[in-house]
């Protein structure tokens, strides 16, 4: 009995389920009851279409409970009134998934936990670990969510971006508990990318596996944070930094550029020096620009003025940085770095100990004020 | 999604605007207090917004370490501080707008007259493992 390969099929299942119009909640009944149904019965023999197998069992479940339920005779005739279903692509199924998953009514924290649940095929305790919040809590967000989108009829494609959102927060999370979401992330991303041929879902795989592929080298054996240009360069994944290189690539090659691939491109240019010094930082200043020109973010543009006092001198930098809103996040650590290479130490000391009192993670905290313990070590008391 | 506490004080806060004293109010005051608060958690559960609550004892002592072979120096209660709290909850939202606007709705706990008692409470967001990208 293989718990990877039915966690790998639900998800699927589901799919057919809710494509044949079962509604979301009573399709995800359906299938955790298909699910238990093959723990006890495959120990005997695994059938031939495991995944036939399922949606068999899974479909007839859920024709039984809509029977059974008087007040579901809507569904029933619905149900009765749909064609006997024809051989259809499994992939077009899972992206519907996606969409449903991702749909704009459910809030994103809703969203992302429906998606690693139904897309993802994880268990809620999972989710709830890695989320570090009460499995009740996480139980009752998902029913929330599942209960949104049954009100949801899907006749048409979802929207792409928000998908890609959706995976890119979860990509952000990080590791707790048994599941890393980052990984996980990557691999919901590539099954998207592997359902609909878009650049951008591209560019969203291609940033995800040049990020990734930099993670080992990210934080150092007590838990605290590596900066990039002094990060141990043999410790990248290079595997992964050839193929985000590739897919980038074939993306930006059809010349339908959006934030992730440009986002793809600023990291490609990164792992791509062979050291830090090499870096080619008027090619990233130029695609921070193409960036900005495409999200209009701030934050883009307060990562614009770090590039900038790499091209052309902290002066250059401290004069981008001061177009920019002191209250963005990092607005100060930024700051202080610019301010310390400009050779001014004493008020880099003072701003890099402002930016820790502001740091939203104790690994950066610690990271900021170990910057302001060093700069006032040196300068003496 | 970021996880913030929401802080009750005893005393510390500044003064809320229904400022009677616990002891003073009827019993029936404090039972709607409490169930509001209840309530209010039971709430978030179902929203999938809940993550943790507890009440705090009044009394506490401060403890430090006073050398080699010596037993911790207990100083306390401390009836005399300026801060107490009297519990906490921790809730995991969508933004520190949701932070701030749940937190109003705690304030809003009936007290004595069975107006809300205005309390104010401190919301502090959680530090959070650091996100997978920040270069």
């Amino acid at each position: 009995m293989d718990e990877a390969l039915l966690r790998g099929l639900a998800p699927g299942v589901l799919a057919v389920l809710v494509r044949r119009g079962a509604d979301f909640a009573a399709a995800e009944d359906a299938v955790q009851d298909a699910l238990v149904e093959a723990v006890r019965v495959w120990p005997a023999g695994t059938p031939r279409d495991p995944k036939g197998w399922l949606v068999t069992v899974a479909w007839r479940r859920f024709l039984d409970a809509a029977r059974s339920d008087a007040s579901r005779r809507r569904r029933e005739d619905l149900v009765d009134r749909e064609p006997a279903p024809g051989p259809a692509s499994p992939v077009d199924d899972t992206l519907r998934l996606y969409f449903l998953c991702a749909h704009p009514a459910l809030s994103p924290s809703s969203a992302v936990a429906l998606t690693l649940r139904a897309v993802g095929g994880l268990t809620t305790r999972q989710i709830a670990q890695a989320y570090l919040v009460p499995e009740a809590t996480m139980a009752q967000r998902i029913s929330r969510a599942k209960r949104t989108v049954s009100k949801v009829r899907l006749d048409r494609p979802g929207d792409v971006s928000t998908v890609l959102r959706v995976l890119y927060l979860v990509f952000n999370e990080g590791y707790s508990g048994d599941v890393d979401l980052a990984a996980e992330a990557v691999r919901l991303t590539r099954q998207l990318a592997a359902s609909i041929d878009h650049p951008e879902v591209a560019g969203l795989l291609a940033l995800m596996l040049l990020h990734h592929a930099r993670r080992a080298a990210r934080t150092a054996p007590d838990g605290s944070l590596v900066p990039l240009a002094e990060q141990d360069r043999a410790r990248w994944d290079t595997g992964a930094i050839a193929e985000g290189i590739a897919i980038l690539q074939a993306a930006l090659a059809r010349d339908r550029l959006g934030e992730f691939q440009a986002q793809a491109a600023i990291a490609a240019l990164h792992a791509d020096a062979p050291t830090a010094a090499e870096t080619d930082w008027v090619q990233i200043v130029e695609w921070y620009d193409e960036l900005a020109r495409l999200t209009g973010s701030p934050v883009v543009r307060l990562n614009r003025a770090v590039a900038v006092g790499e091209a052309d001198g902290p002066r250059a930098g401290l004069a981008a940085l001061a177009e920019l809103d002191a209250a963005l996040p990092r607005h100060t650590a930024v700051a202080a770095y610019l301010h310390e290479r400009d050779g001014d130490l004493a008020t880099a000391a003072r701003l890099y100990a402002e930016a820790a009192r502001k740091a939203s993670s104790p690994a950066e905290r610690d990271h900021l004020t170990r910057q302001a313990a060093r700069i006032n070590a040196r300068q003496g008391p | 999604m970021a996880k913030y506490l929401l802080l009750k004080h005893y005393r510390g806060a500044p003064a809320p605007v229904n400022n009677v004293p616990m002891d003073r109010w009827t019993p029936e005051e404090i039972s709607a207090h409490m169930q509001y608060m209840q309530d209010f958690a039971d709430r978030l559960e179902k929203s999938g917004e809940f993550v943790d609550g507890q009440a705090l004892a009044a009394e506490g002592a401060w403890v430090r370490y006073d050398g080699e072979g010596r037993p911790p120096v207990t100083d306390g209660p401390f009836a005399e501080t300026k801060d107490l709290i009297a519990g906490w909850m921790v809730i995991d939202v969508d933004s520190y707008e949701r932070a701030v606007e749940l937190a109003g709705e705690l304030s809003a706990a009936p007290g004595a007259g069975g107006k809300p008692i205005h309390e104010w409470l401190e919301v502090r967001p959680f530090l959070a493992a650091p996100p997978t990208v920040t270069e």
